[in-house]
C-alpha cells in the first residue's frame, strides 16, 4: 500500500470519528436525560434507599423516589441489582497537566494550572472507568507558594473550557515539608540546585513575606478605589497589578482557597498559626499524613484534610504515617478526604475509600463521603455536587456491586446527566479498535526498514547496519 | 531514624515477650511501643464454629480447625477439641490459610526517597549471585508487622540491581531473628535481562526505535553482551560444579580455588532450584524461556506484563508467572483501560500457571488481598483470585506441601477474619504464623491508640 493511500484512509477514519463526535453533541440535551431504575442508591447524605429510581432531566437530578416515569425519548437504565452513588471526587490530582511544576521561584502564585490542560489526556477516560466525575488540578509540590488551580469535570472527549467547572471558586497550591526543601532529593543525580528555603523556618519566611507584600498591594487598592468617583472626582493612578500578588490579595479576601501540601505535624502548625495572624483560611491540607496528631487544631483553623488511604514510608516525613488518619480527622469534625495524586490511584479511590471502614471504623457513609461530598466541599462545590440531591448536578456512578467491595466495578459513569462511561460500549467498541489497529499496522507507512545487510524482517535483528 | 521513638527497641527488649500463647486485648495493649511485636508460643489453639475456607477444598460451615506444635492437627466439620487447646469461638468469622506475596523486598526496604541507609535491596555490579536477601532482612523493619495483620503472613524477599541481583529468601512475616522468619533461605536466583531494545515485540517496537536506529542496535549489542557474560558464568558455575566433585571423588585430582559465587549458583544451573527472571516485555519473556530452556535452568517469570501475548509458550513449556503488573496504567493509547486488571482471569482461562503480587519493596505488600479481589472484578473467578495470592504461589516455589492451604499437616499459618479475605473492609481477628499466636500491634495500631483520644 502507498503513503498517500494509507494517508487518505487515516483521514477518512478520523473524520467518522469526527462526525460521530459532532452528533453525539447535537443530541446533548435529550443524552443529559436519563432514568436509572430500581437501584440501590446511596445518596450519601440522605442514606441508602433501596429499590429507588433517579431521574436525571437536562443535567440535574430531577426526581427521587420510587416507580417514576421516563418523559419521551429519555434512556431508562435498569440498575437492579446495581448500586446508584454520586461521582468520586479526586481533590488532589494532576492528570490532564502538561506540566506540573513551575519550580524556578519559592513563589509561583501568577502561573496557571488551566494554561496547560490537555483535554486529550488518555488517563482521563480510565479515571473515569473507575467513577470519578471531577478532580481538584493542583500545581505541584515544589515551592512554597505554587500556581493556581482547577476544577475540572472529566467530560472525555469535551474542551478544556467544557469541562472547566463554571464558576468554581479558584484555589492556590502552597507546600510546605521535605519537596520545598529538596533535601529528599539531595543525593540524587540531576538533583534541582539549592534553592531558598533549604529549612522549615525559610518556608515560613516565605509565606510571611509574601503576605506582608499582598497586604501593601492590597492597601494601595484599596486606597484607589476609596477615591471618590465622578465626572468631578480628582483623577487617580490605579496601581500598577501586580500577577504575582493579585491571588494572595484575594486569599485575603477569602475568595480563593488554599490547598496546602504538608505532612508533618509542626509544619502544617506553622502555617495554620500565620493564616490566622493574616486572618486568611487554609481550605485543605493536602496529604496531611500527620494531621491525626493535630486534628483538634485543624478543626479550630476550619481547614479540611486531604489524605492518601494508606500510603506512607516512602519518605521520611510520610513515616509517621499511619491509615487511621481519616477516622481520628473525622471523629474531630474536619471535613475530611480520600485522594490520589496519581493517574493509577485515582482508578481505585472506591477501594481506598473502604479501607476507611477497616482502619478506625468508619461508618459506610462516612467512608463515601471522603470520596464524594467532603470533597465537593473542599473545592467549595458543595451546593452543586458530590450527593444524590434533587437540584443537584447528575454525577453519577453506577456499579455492578456495592462500590465498597473490591469484586466490584463501574457499568456507567454520568457526568452533568451525560453518559462518559458506559463498559458495554466499551466493550462493543474493542473489537473495531483491535481491527484498526491491526490493519494500521499491517499498513506500509508503519513497516519497519528492511535490515540492511542481514537477512530477516526483524527490526533490531541487524546489529551491524549501523555500525 | 530520628523520627521513630527512641524507646521502641528498649521496650521490646524489656518486656522480653513469650510465654502466653492466647494474648488478651489487655496483653496486647501492653506491649504498645513495639512496632513488631513478639509471636507467642506454638501452643494448641482451636478455632471453634467458623466458616473454613481451606482452599483445597469447599467452605466448610460451622467448622473446627486445630493447631498443634506449629501445624495444622485437624480441619473439619466434625474435629474433636483437644482438652488442652485454648480455643477460640470462630462464630461469625471466617478463617482462611495466611497469604503469600512472591515478589517483595520486605526487610531489605524501608525508606525509598531521601533515607538511602534504610535501603539494602540492590548492591554494586551485575553479577552478584551470591547476594542473599536473608543477611539484610530486618525482622524489625515496620512494614512487617503492619502486612501480617490484613493476612499476608509469608513473603519471598529479593533484592534487585544489575543482571543477577542475588538470592531470594522466602520468609514468615514474624519472629524475632531471620533464623526465625526463614522458611528457605535461598529460594530463588534474580536475574533480569537487559530489556529488548528494538526487538519485534510490545511497546519498544512501536515506540521506542523499533526500526532499528543507532540507539537501538547499542542496545542490542549491549544486551548481547549481557547474556554473553550470563552464558559463560552459569558455566563455569557448570564446571566448577563438576571440578568440584571429581575432585572429591579422585584426591589425585587438583580441587578448584573455592568461589563463592560460583558455588552459589550450583543449585540454579542444576535446575534444583527456581531463577526468577524480571521480564515484561514479550520478547523479553521469550527471551528468557528460551534461555532457560538451553542453560536447564527452572524459569518463573516476574513481571509477566506481555504474559498474555506469550501464553502458549509458558504454558507448553509449564513457565509460572509472578504477576505485578495489575495496577499498571495500560501503556498505549489504545488499550482497553481495564487491559491489565483483566489479566490474572485470561492468563487463568490460557491455562498459565500464576501469582498476583503487588512487586512491592515493603510498605504496599499489604495491597496484596485488594488486587487478587480486583482481578475478580476483572474475569477470574473468586475462588482463583484467592489461590492465585495462597496455594500457586506455594506451588511455585514448591512449598505447597506445607503453604497456602487449610490441610492437616500443614504449617499454621492461619488467618481469622470477620468478612472475606480479600475485601477492604475485611478486619483481621486473630492470625497464627509458625503456629504461634501473633499480636495484632503494628506501628500503625501504636500511633493510632497514642494520638485518637486526644481532644
Amino acid at each position: 500500500m502507498s503513503i498517500h493511500s494509507h494517508t487518505t484512509r487515516a483521514l477518512g477514519a478520523a473524520l467518522l470519528v469526527a462526525a460521530a463526535a459532532s452528533m453525539l453533541a447535537a443530541q446533548g440535551a435529550r443524552r443529559a436525560s436519563i432514568l436509572i431504575r430500581n437501584g440501590t442508591v446511596l445518596t450519601v447524605t440522605r442514606g441508602t434507599l433501596q429499590n429507588t429510581d433517579v431521574l436525571v432531566e437536562n443535567g440535574k437530578i430531577a426526581r427521587i423516589g420510587q416507580n417514576l416515569s421516563a418523559p419521551a425519548g429519555v434512556e431508562v437504565y435498569d440498575a437492579t441489582g446495581k448500586y446508584v452513588m454520586p461521582g468520586i471526587i479526586d481533590p488532589h490530582s494532576h492528570m490532564m497537566m502538561d506540566g506540573i511544576n513551575e519550580g524556578s521561584l519559592s513563589v509561583t502564585s501568577m502561573t496557571r494550572v488551566h494554561d496547560v490542560l490537555n483535554p486529550t489526556a488518555p488517563n482521563i477516560y480510565r479515571a473515569v472507568a473507575g467513577g470519578v466525575t471531577m478532580v481538584n488540578l493542583l500545581h505541584g509540590s515544589a515551592n512554597t507558594i505554587g500556581g493556581q488551580s482547577a476544577t475540572v469535570k472529566l467530560k472525555v472527549g469535551r474542551s478544556t473550557a467544557e469541562m472547566l467547572v463554571p464558576n468554581a471558586p479558584p484555589g492556590i497550591k502552597f507546600a510546605l515539608g521535605e519537596n520545598v526543601t529538596r533535601k529528599n532529593r539531595a543525593n540524587f543525580p540531576g538533583a534541582p540546585p539549592p534553592r531558598y528555603p533549604t529549612s522549615r523556618m525559610g518556608q515560613e519566611e516565605i509565606i510571611r513575606d509574601a503576605f506582608t507584600r499582598a497586604r501593601a498591594y492590597k492597601a494601595e487598592w484599596d486606597a484607589y478605589r476609596a477615591q471618590p468617583s465622578g465626572r468631578n472626582a480628582p483623577a487617580a493612578i490605579a496601581p500598577r497589578r501586580d500577577l504575582e500578588l493579585e491571588p494572595l490579595v484575594e486569599i485575603l479576601d477569602g475568595r480563593r482557597f488554599i490547598h496546602a501540601h504538608t505532612y508533618r505535624a509542626d509544619e502544617t502548625l506553622m502555617l495554620l498559626e500565620l493564616a490566622a495572624e493574616f486572618g486568611f483560611k487554609v481550605r485543605t491540607l493536602q496529604h496531611a499524613l500527620e494531621a491525626y496528631k493535630i486534628a483538634p487544631e485543624i478543626r479550630e483553623a476550619g481547614a479540611g484534610m486531604s489524605t492518601f488511604a494508606d500510603s506512607w514510608s516512602y519518605k521520611i516525613e510520610a513515616f509517621d504515617a499511619i491509615p487511621h488518619n481519616v477516622a481520628i480527622t473525622v471523629r474531630n469534625g474536619v471535613v475530611s478526604t480520600i485522594n490520589s495524586d496519581s493517574d493509577e490511584r485515582i482508578r481505585r479511590l472506591n477501594i481506598d475509600a473502604a479501607k476507611m471502614m477497616r482502619y478506625g471504623g468508619l461508618t459506610e457513609d462516612e467512608a463515601l463521603a471522603t470520596i464524594t461530598i467532603n470533597g465537593a466541599w473542599q473545592v467549595g462545590l458543595e451546593a452543586r455536587t458530590g450527593s444524590i440531591e434533587v437540584g443537584k448536578d447528575a454525577d453519577i456512578g453506577i456499579w455492578n456491586g456495592h462500590p465498597f467491595s473490591v469484586y466490584s466495578r463501574v457499568e456507567r459513569t454520568i457526568i452533568d446527566g451525560e453518559t462518559y462511561f458506559d463498559r458495554a460500549q466499551d466493550a462493543a467498541a474493542r473489537a473495531a479498535m483491535a481491527t484498526e489497529r491491526a490493519e494500521l499496522e499491517r499498513a506500509e507507512p508503519n513497516q519497519a526498514p528492511a535490515p540492511r545487510g542481514g537477512p530477516g524482517g526483524r527490526p533490531g535483528a541487524s546489529i551491524g547496519g549501523n555500525r | 531514624m530520628s523520627r521513630q521513638p527512641k524507646f521502641l527497641h528498649s521496650i521490646i527488649a524489656a518486656l522480653g515477650l513469650s510465654g502466653a500463647a492466647i494474648l488478651p486485648p489487655a496483653d496486647a495493649a501492653a506491649q504498645l511501643g513495639s512496632p513488631n511485636p513478639l509471636p507467642g508460643a506454638q501452643g494448641t489453639f482451636a478455632i471453634r464454629n467458623a466458616r473454613i475456607v481451606p482452599v483445597s477444598g469447599p467452605e466448610i460451615a460451622g467448622g473446627t480447625l486445630v493447631i498443634s506444635g506449629g501445624r495444622i492437627a485437624a480441619v473439619g466439620a466434625n474435629v474433636a477439641v483437644p482438652p488442652d487447646a485454648h480455643v477460640i469461638d470462630g462464630t461469625g468469622l471466617s478463617v482462611y490459610p495466611g497469604m503469600m506475596d512472591a515478589a517483595t523486598q520486605m526487610g531489605l526496604a524501608e525508606i525509598t526517597q531521601g533515607a538511602t541507609p534504610t535501603m539494602d535491596n540492590t548492591e554494586v555490579g551485575s553479577f552478584n549471585p551470591n547476594a542473599i536477601a536473608y543477611y539484610a532482612m530486618n525482622p524489625h523493619n515496620s512494614h512487617v508487622g503492619v502486612t501480617r495483620v490484613v493476612g499476608v503472613t509469608h513473603v519471598l524477599s529479593r533484592p534487585s540491581s544489575g543482571v543477577i541481583a542475588g538470592q531470594g529468601t522466602l520468609a514468615n512475616l514474624a519472629g524475632w531473628t531471620p533464623a526465625a522468619m526463614t522458611i528457605r533461605q535461598k529460594a530463588a536466583l534474580i536475574v533480569s535481562l537487559p530489556r529488548a531494545g528494538g526487538g519485534g515485540f510490545g511497546f519498544a517496537a512501536q515506540f521506542g526505535g523499533g526500526g532499528g536506529g543507532p540507539n537501538a542496535a547499542a542496545a542490542q549489542r549491549q544486551r548481547e553482551a549481557q547474556l554473553d557474560s550470563l552464558r559463560a558464568m552459569l558455566a563455569d558455575a557448570k564446571a566448577y560444579d563438576q571440578a568440584m566433585n571429581a575432585a572429591s571423588r579422585d584426591r589425585a585430582l587438583p580441587r578448584p580455588t573455592p568461589d563463592v559465587r560460583l558455588a552459589a549458583l550450583v543449585p540454579y544451573v542444576k535446575g534444583e532450584l527456581p531463577v526468577i527472571f524480571e521480564a515484561d516485555l514479550a520478547a523479553d519473556i521469550r527471551t528468557a524461556v528460551e534461555f532457560a530452556g538451553t542453560e536447564g535452568l527452572k524459569a518463573i517469570i516476574l513481571g509477566g506484563r506481555d504474559a498474555l501475548t506469550v501464553a502458549d509458550l509458558l504454558k507448553e513449556k509449564d513457565v509460572p508467572v509472578i504477576f505485578t503488573r495489575l495496577r499498571q496504567m495500560p501503556p498505549r493509547e489504545d488499550d482497553p483501560y481495564d487491559v491489565y486488571f483483566s489479566m490474572p482471569g485470561q492468563l487463568a482461562a490460557a491455562g498459565v500457571r500464576f501469582a498476583i503480587s503487588t512487586g512491592n519493596n515493603g510498605a504496599q505488600v499489604r495491597d496484596l488481598p485488594s488486587m487478587a479481589g480486583m482481578a475478580a472484578a476483572f474475569g477470574l473467578s473468586r475462588d482463583d483470585a484467592l489461590r492465585s495470592v495462597t496455594l500457586w504461589p506455594a506451588q511455585i516455589f514448591g512449598l505447597a506441601d506445607r503453604f497456602g492451604t487449610l490441610e492437616a499437616g500443614k504449617v499454621a499459618n492461619v488467618v481469622v477474619t470477620d468478612g472475606d479475605l480479600l475485601e477492604a473492609r475485611t478486619l483481621v481477628k486473630h492470625l497464627f504464623i509458625d503456629g504461634r499466636l501473633v499480636p495484632l500491634d503494628t506501628r500503625h495500631t501504636v500511633l493510632y491508640e497514642t494520638h485518637k483520644d486526644r481532644r
